[in-house]
């Protein structure tokens, strides 16, 4: 039986995170920008057993100045494939918390993301990493990692953040 | 074997659609069109299948299609490199699965017959039943013939092909000059890109010759980047040209001032590459090693657009692969320097990922940009593809080429003279199974 305090844990990142996915969706990038702790790196990795982002091309490896850009690109309207601007749907289940050590939480979930194009929907699902700081009764993410399924096959161009 | 037949004129399915200024809109989507491409450009050329270094060690190997070919690039124990067709002997799998790996040996899933890396077959359950009926030696994966220029492997299935070196012709001296962004190291593929997108394989191969396009389909690319950088990118009003290389190849120069990374090493160093020189300065590099990275750092300044699959384009490989008449796969192969200082490679992987790939600041608009011209393409029941910009102001390069402005169509005019003379000829058909299975 998991204890109360885990479940209080499980509870208060399934609240953080469903709002996460719940920024994205509605394009509130401004205040997805505030949930990132300013080390927090933001990671799409292109094979999914790698682990050492740094010396690896990614798909995304972004640190706040790049998620900055990226959200303003994403936002500006300048960006031709931005300008339709796609309704993407997120959905989170599986949520499992993998430790916690130094006020860091460690969590996994099952994530996928749907999106509407005139050529017909696409989803893609995903395993989504992250590790949440505690910092004043919130969380701040230092780390996203989302492995997304075909990204070590192939992927179709995105105007949107997974 | 029927190795000498001699190519021949045919009747060509594209004779009335592509001219000298225009190309037929059927061009992009019509399937059979696409049928004959496949037989005549991709079986009948050399296509590139991957750079040296995707295979650096014994029993590396890559994935690769020509056409609807899969195939596979090994290094066997003598480090000697093979193209083999991906293709059990027996009865037809596959025996190679994944885009990169490495393998002591290839083993078919289906009835275990074990291929060496070199594609001989080595050895196969009960080969009893075989007793009078075959000799092992001539049952190897076929190999294809390849040839490599500064590390780029091509493979063709037309023997009549000419050599490597001669299709290349007036490319050589770009790849050259593409080859010296290591900094001082060897070209290194660091990790690929791969994505689709809804459109024909020639809507892309246009794009890399296409200057045109870059102030306004990558507006948001340039905003996100420094005044200095935007004004490097800022190229149309500039001295850039495009030059006819022959056999379908052009090069377009963007950026005159990068065509030749080991010159002008005494410049200033670039603002956004200021905190990367200071890194390089700190780890000891003296200053001539530093400058040479920096100005390696970014790539080059052009695209060379190598007919009909690969390009280098500025800092990084461009493949593409037809899957259907459309639909194309694209591969977008980051470079560094084999060898190079972490920091290095680490830069250029950081800049690939912010322009290149599905996520980058630079590719998903091209790809919504060719996907509206697949799209816009059926509309009516007849129409044309311009490709005459810049015709009226044609000039001769110093290599004595037909050269045009940086953002003229004078690169698609190379191709699609390359790819109506390809489509004229009768590839000659062998039976690769005999061939080269010895
Ligand atoms: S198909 Fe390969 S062993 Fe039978
Ligand atoms: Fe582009």
């Amino acid at each position: 039986m998991p204890t109360q305090s885990e479940l209080q844990t499980l509870a208060e990142v399934t609240a953080f995170l469903s709002k996460e996915a719940d920024m994205l969706d509605h394009k509130e990038y401004e205040q997805w920008l505030d949930l990132w702790s300013d080390s927090g790196m933001y990671i799409v990795p292109i094979d999914h057993r790698e682990t050492d982002y740094k010396n690896s091309l990614n798909v995304a490896y972004d640190d706040a100045e790049m998620r900055k850009m990226r959200t303003a690109r994403l936002s500006s309207g300048e960006a031709v494939s931005t300008q339709e601007a796609v309704f993407t749907i997120r959905t989170l289940s599986r949520m499992r918390i993998l430790g916690e050590e130094g006020g860091v939480v460690h969590a996994r979930c099952a994530y996928c993301l749907y999106e509407n194009k005139a050529s017909g929907l696409r989803n893609y699902p995903a395993n989504v990493e992250f590790k949440l700081r505690r910092d004043e009764g919130e969380f701040k993410i230092e780390e996203k990692v989302v492995r997304v399924m075909k990204s070590d096959q192939y992927l179709t161009t995105t105007c949107y953040l997974f | 074997m029927s190795s000498n037949i001699i190519a021949k004129a045919s009747e060509s399915i594209v004779e009335d659609l592509v001219f000298e200024d225009k190309v037929h809109k059927s061009l992009y989507s019509d399937a059979e069109i696409f049928e004959e491409e496949l037989k005549k450009i991709f079986n009948g050329t050399w296509v590139w299948v991957a750079h040296e270094s995707e295979v650096s060690e014994v029993g590396s190997f890559k994935t690769a299609m020509i056409g609807r070919s899969p195939v596979i690039v090994s290094r066997d124990r003598k480090k000697e490199i093979h193209v083999l067709l991906n293709r059990c002997r027996h009865r037809g799998a596959t025996v190679c699965q994944g885009n990169h790996g490495k393998t002591r040996a290839f083993t078919c899933p289906y009835h275990g017959w074990g291929y060496a890396l070199d594609g001989s077959l080595r050895a196969l359950p009960k080969p009893e039943e075989y007793e009078n009926l075959m000799d092992k030696a001539d049952y190897g994966l076929v190999k294809l013939r390849h040839e490599s220029y500064q590390g780029m492997i091509f493979a063709t299935l037309n023997d009549e092909i000419e050599p490597l070196i001669d299709f290349l012709g007036g490319a050589k001296k770009w790849i050259d000059l593409f080859m010296k962004q290591g900094g001082g190291y060897p070209i290194k593929a660091l990790g690929e890109h791969r994505f689709r997108f809804p459109g024909n394989w020639k809507i892309q191969l246009e794009n890399t010759t296409d200057a045109y396009h870059f102030p306004i389909v990558h507006k948001s690319f340039i905003s996100s980047v420094d005044d200095q950088t935007a004004e490097v990118f800022d190229f149309l009003d500039g001295e850039g040209y495009v030059e006819d290389l022959g056999n379908g190849h052009s090069v377009m120069v963007m950026i005159p001032e990068l065509v030749d990374l080991d010159e002008n090493l005494d410049d200033a160093i670039p603002e956004r590459f200021a905190d990367f020189a200071q890194a390089l300065r700190e780890e000891g590099f003296a200053d001539d090693a530093v400058r040479k990275m920096v100005r390696a750092v970014g790539g080059g300044g052009f695209n060379l657009n190598l007919f009909p699959n690969i390009a280098c384009s500025m800092a990084f490989f461009r493949n593409l692969v037809p899957v259907s008449v459309n639909e194309t796969e694209i591969h977008h192969v980051a470079l560094g320097g084999e060898g190079a200082p972490e920091i290095f490679n680490q830069t250029r992987m950081r800049l690939h990922e912010h322009f290149q790939g599905p996520m980058g600041f630079g590719t998903p608009d091209d790809g919504e940009a060719w996907e509206r011209v697949q799209a816009g393409s059926m509309a009516g029941t007849d129409g044309w593809i311009m490709v005459n910009r810049g015709m009226s102001r044609l000039s001769t390069s110093v290599d004595g080429n037909v050269k045009g402005a940086v953002c003229s169509e004078t690169g698609m005019r190379a191709a699609y003279r390359q790819y109506k003379k390809q489509m004229a000829v009768d590839i000659p058909v062998k039976e690769q199974a005999d061939a080269h299975s010895k």
